[in-house]
């Protein structure tokens, strides 16, 4: 059966997510990071930055909350049983700080079919309270036996 | 500067302890049982729970900024899936820096684990 692209386009409701200091730190703590920038306020302001630097991974907590719901859309249609994440991109703009309002938009990208799998490629765009671009990353699933 | 054309950047060791995918989950909302539930992961046919893959990308992430010399200059990253990781075995990223360009470095990374490439062809960029 030929995957389904008539997702491919589709544009989900933006949601919006505040980056707090104690967020920032448990995820710098959960994947190991040592560098005060995200660890210590003090640090953070020294060298210049409002509060606590975000790592740049940790652009997966604010976007997956928005987009996570996007994945289960019945049109996008994939088969979770037999889901993988695939592959994944970050494109970065400039360092996030704890107290910034980070806005994602969620877009599905591109759905084909190769070698009897589905590939399933989400866009986001994540801006700050300015409307500028943070952070865009390209998100790849891939469905097993479509 | 462990920035350099042509050479390797400074590895990263790091050894996830039994809970850090239960760590893992709660810091970054994804709870899917496979990382955190031995019995599901089994029953759905894992040999075990395994890393979360944006854990793993996570360690290639610090290696290039680190390496880069802080989260200001990393500008991107990006990586395809590969194999499964495992909690409590090392993993190693390394990687070494094709080209630097108009002030941008290109850096190719990888993250094994017990010989297996976890990550593979991981592409970041980072100003120098």
């Amino acid at each position: 059966m030929p995957v389904n692209t008539s997702a491919i386009g589709k544009t989900f409701a933006p949601g919006t997510y505040v980056v707090g200091r104690e967020k920032v730190r448990e995820y710098a703590e959960a994947v190991g990071e040592t560098n005060p920038l995200y660890l210590d306020p003090e640090a953070a302001r020294a060298a210049g930055y409002a509060d606590v630097v975000a790592p740049p991974m940790f652009a997966v907590v604010f976007i997956s909350k928005t987009m996570t719901p996007t994945l289960f859309d019945p049109e996008v249609g994939m088969n979770f049983a037999m889901m993988v994440h695939g592959g994944q991109s970050f494109t970065w703009e400039r360092p996030i700080v704890a107290g910034e309002e980070i806005t994602t938009h969620v877009s599905v990208k591109d759905i084909t079919e190769k070698d009897g799998k589905g590939f399933y490629v989400y866009e986001t765009i994540s801006k700050d309270e300015a409307g500028e671009t943070v952070v865009t990353a390209d998100w790849t699933f891939l469905v097993r036996g479509v | 500067m462990a920035i350099e054309a042509g050479q390797p950047i400074d590895e990263l060791k790091v050894t996830p302890d039994r809970f850090l995918p239960i760590r893992y989950a709660g810091a970054s909302g994804d709870f899917n049982p496979i990382h955190t539930d031995k019995e599901y992961a089994t029953m759905v046919g894992l040999p075990s729970t395994i890393l979360h893959g944006l854990y793993s990308m996570a360690q290639v992430a610090r290696a290039l900024t680190d390496n880069a010399g802080g989260p200001a200059n990393v500008k991107s990253l990006s990586v395809q899936f590969r194999g499964m990781g495992f909690p409590e075995k090392e993993i190693t990223v390394s990687g070494s820096t094709t080209s630097v360009e108009d002030g941008v470095a290109t850096v190719e990374l990888v993250a094994e684990q017990d010989g297996n490439q976890i990550i593979r062809n991981a592409v970041g960029t980072a100003a120098v």
